[in-house]
């Protein structure tokens, strides 16, 4: 026991003085935080549109109100003509136009039926939908007001509920994948590469001429890790809470517990990593290669999985990100308990028990 | 009973292409300070590596302590000091928590066996918070020796250590094994360094993973065949061109600064018919005088033959 102290102090040693992954290790999870919380957004917000109201009148006015009292928007009031409109999309000022042809109220009133020109830069597709069907559901909603006095005899009136993210805030998509990402990193990497540095720096010679026991060389490189992982989870946890509004809406301890079972699998990969490799950069093409490309790609945090051929999702399933990601998802936002996350869990330690053994039986007393 | 002992080992690399330990038999007493010497690529790390439960023999059996390699490496790894030819410490820990993580590690502390390291720890405790990486070659060594020797080993194995180290440590360094071996450590040491062969109490002579010859330096320096001669003249590299031209010449090389030379037979005195035949060929300020062979002499002798 004394001996295991000792070594999992050395292991600190280890990560205090070397300055530079210290700040990778826990700089790493703020700057993803950060980086997907404001930079890599795909959230609707404050988008520069364009009203030219050629109309001006009670009804044009009702809806522009309307449309300004959105967040989503920020209104500027202009009266452009079409050449106008058009050069402004080509600079790309702005994002939508709202046309009221002149006479919209009277159309509306006389006729039944008025017109708006809704024109939006779709050179962004996912945007210009999104943007349009805003819009849409405003004019709408304001067409339902004018109906409220007429009976309409037949009416199917849609309730739309935005279940467990009523904002459609992305944070509730990515925190949970940085999360995975960032727990796969820093364990993957860090252990392959210190298990891997041993040897490369021949200091595994003179351990393994010792009486001090393989297998207790690899539990002190973990525990160092799994400590600092368990930290980053918590500063990621705080970070989404106080800085992205995101509430963890279930058990705080059964997402930390969950969090250990990812890290211990992580960090078999590491140990099986090393054992396959023998200098420090190859174990960190692979970590990087075998760990971080897969993870992004198929954790489903950033394209969803349904969507990808059949090949590809069976791949995805070998990913422990994937599950990790879905018990994450099931627990902070959804709110979930245990019970409807067993399966998950139970894959995912089934992974880490196959990982933790052919890596045990491949690690080598030995020099060869 | 011996300390070490090897019985017909072999030892390949590369799926049996390429044989580095081809059938070595020698044993090792007890308090003995034993030199494997040879040049690099000899195999004199791979018996190391072996002796000390790193790799595994493919032919042969040995024993260390009375233990076998094989069947009982986990008692021989707690028994054993191994300092390994490069330099395998934490760079990035002082040097005092290196020699008290080795310390720990081996169940044991500074303070239990520290009469044993004092002599050398002396020499660099004025430096035990500065980091392993920041030393010097010769304080590295020391320092490694240091971490080798906490846990009172039975047997010590030094593969290499003076390599790389300036001569003022060298001498240090031996002096030091010199010491040890007053505790009764068995110590092996190997050494490209021809110089240090005469310090050890025996020698193995090894060349391409094959003994050349085992025994004490003088021994080995008594059995050299025939005599040997150290030939000089101004132009040096005229006189050993014209020296391999002679008839007489069994053999010549250069060696500092003067050319080592021996001829094909003894039975007659060559050296005025020499001397006769330098003159003819413009050499001045010639000096010709019989010497005592050294191990580098054998060594290259029994290459030869």
């Amino acid at each position: 026991m004394k001996q295991f102290l000792a070594f999992v102090k050395k292991e600190f040693y280890h990560v205090f003085r070397d300055r530079k992954t210290l700040l990778m290790l826990f700089g790493l999870p703020v700057v993803q935080i950060v980086l997907f919380g404001f930079a890599l957004t795909n959230e609707i917000k404050n988008t520069k549109i364009v009203v030219a109201d050629y109309a001006k009148d009670a009804a044009s006015q009702q809806i522009i109100t309307k449309i300004e009292a959105s967040t989503y928007f920020e209104v500027e009031k202009s009266i452009l003509d079409h050449q106008q409109l058009e050069a402004a999309f080509k600079e790309g000022k702005v994002k939508l136009a709202v046309v009221f042809p002149a006479n919209f109220n009277n159309d509306l009133q006389h006729l039944n039926k008025a017109q708006i020109q809704i024109i939006a830069d779709a050179s962004d597709p996912n945007t210009a939908n999104t943007l349009t069907n805003f819009v849409t559901a405003i004019v709408l909603d304001y067409q339902k007001t004018l109906m409220a006095n007429n009976a309409v005899p037949y009416q199917v009136a849609p309730e739309v509920r935005m279940l467990y993210n009523p904002e459609l805030k992305g944070a509730h998509n990515f925190v949970p994948g940085v999360m995975a990402l960032v727990l796969m990193l820093v364990c993957v990497m860090m252990t392959s590469v210190s298990i891997v540095k041993e040897k490369e720096k021949g200091t595994m010679e003179v351990l393994l001429v010792s009486p001090f026991k393989p297998i207790l060389v690899i539990l002190s490189k973990a525990v160092p890790y799994l400590i600092i992982s368990l930290i980053n989870v918590t500063i990621i946890l705080l970070l989404s809470v106080y800085l992205l509004d995101l509430p963890i809406n279930g058990s705080v301890f059964l997402l930390f517990a969950e969090s250990t079972l990812l890290i211990i699998t992580a960090l078999s990969l590491g140990l099986l990593i090393s054992t396959s490799t023998d200098s420090q950069q190859t174990a960190m093409l692979l970590s990087m290669m075998g760990m971080l490309l897969p993870t992004m790609l198929f954790a489903g945090f950033m394209f969803p999985i349904e969507n990808m051929p059949l090949p590809l999702r069976i791949i995805s399933n070998i990913v422990p990100a994937k599950w990790y990601y879905i018990i994450v998802k099931s627990i902070m936002i959804k709110g979930l308990g245990f019970s409807a996350i067993w399966k998950e869990t139970l894959i995912l330690f089934g992974m880490t028990v196959f990982l933790l053994v052919v890596s045990l039986r491949k690690f080598k007393t030995r020099l060869e | 009973m011996d300390s070490v002992t090897l019985n017909n080992i072999s030892k390949t690399y590369n799926k049996k292409k390429v044989l580095a330990v081809d059938n070595v038999s020698f044993s090792v007493g007890k308090g003995e300070l034993f030199g494997l010497i040879g040049p690099d690529g000899a195999g004199k790390t791979s018996i190391f590596r072996m002796l000390t439960t790193l790799l595994l023999p493919d032919e042969g059996t040995a024993s260390v302590d009375g233990l076998d390699i094989v069947k009982d490496y986990k008692t021989i790894r707690s028994r054993v000091g191994y300092m390994p030819g490069k330099f395998s410490l934490y760079q990035d820990l002082t040097v005092e928590e290196n020699l008290n993580f080795f310390a720990t590690i081996f169940d044991t502390s500074i303070e239990e066996n520290y009469e044993l390291i004092k002599d050398i720890y002396v020499q660099i405790e004025p430096f035990k918070t500065r980091r392993a990486g920041k030393l010097s070659g010769g304080m590295k060594q020391k320092l490694a020796l240091c971490c080798a020797l906490i846990h009172k080993p039975t047997v010590l194995f030094l593969d290499e250590p003076t390599t790389g180290v300036d001569a003022v440590s060298r001498k240090e360094f031996w002096e030091m094994l010199k010491r040890l071996k007053q505790q009764n450590i068995t110590i092996l040491v190997s050494t490209p360094y021809m110089d240090e062969a005469t310090l050890c109490d025996r020698i193995a002579l090894i060349q391409s993973g094959k003994i050349l010859s085992i025994d004490t330096p003088e021994k080995i320096v008594e059995a050299y065949p025939g005599k040997l001669y150290a030939v000089k003249s101004e132009k040096m590299h005229q006189l050993l061109k014209d020296l391999q031209a002679f008839e007489f010449t069994g053999s010549c090389f250069a060696f500092g600064e003067h050319v080592h030379l021996s001829f094909k037979d003894d039975e007659k005195d060559h050296q005025p018919e020499l001397l006769n035949y330098l003159e003819e060929h413009g050499h001045k300020h010639i000096e010709l005088q019989q010497i005592t062979p050294t191990i580098e002499d054998c060594f290259i002798k029994l290459l030869k033959s």
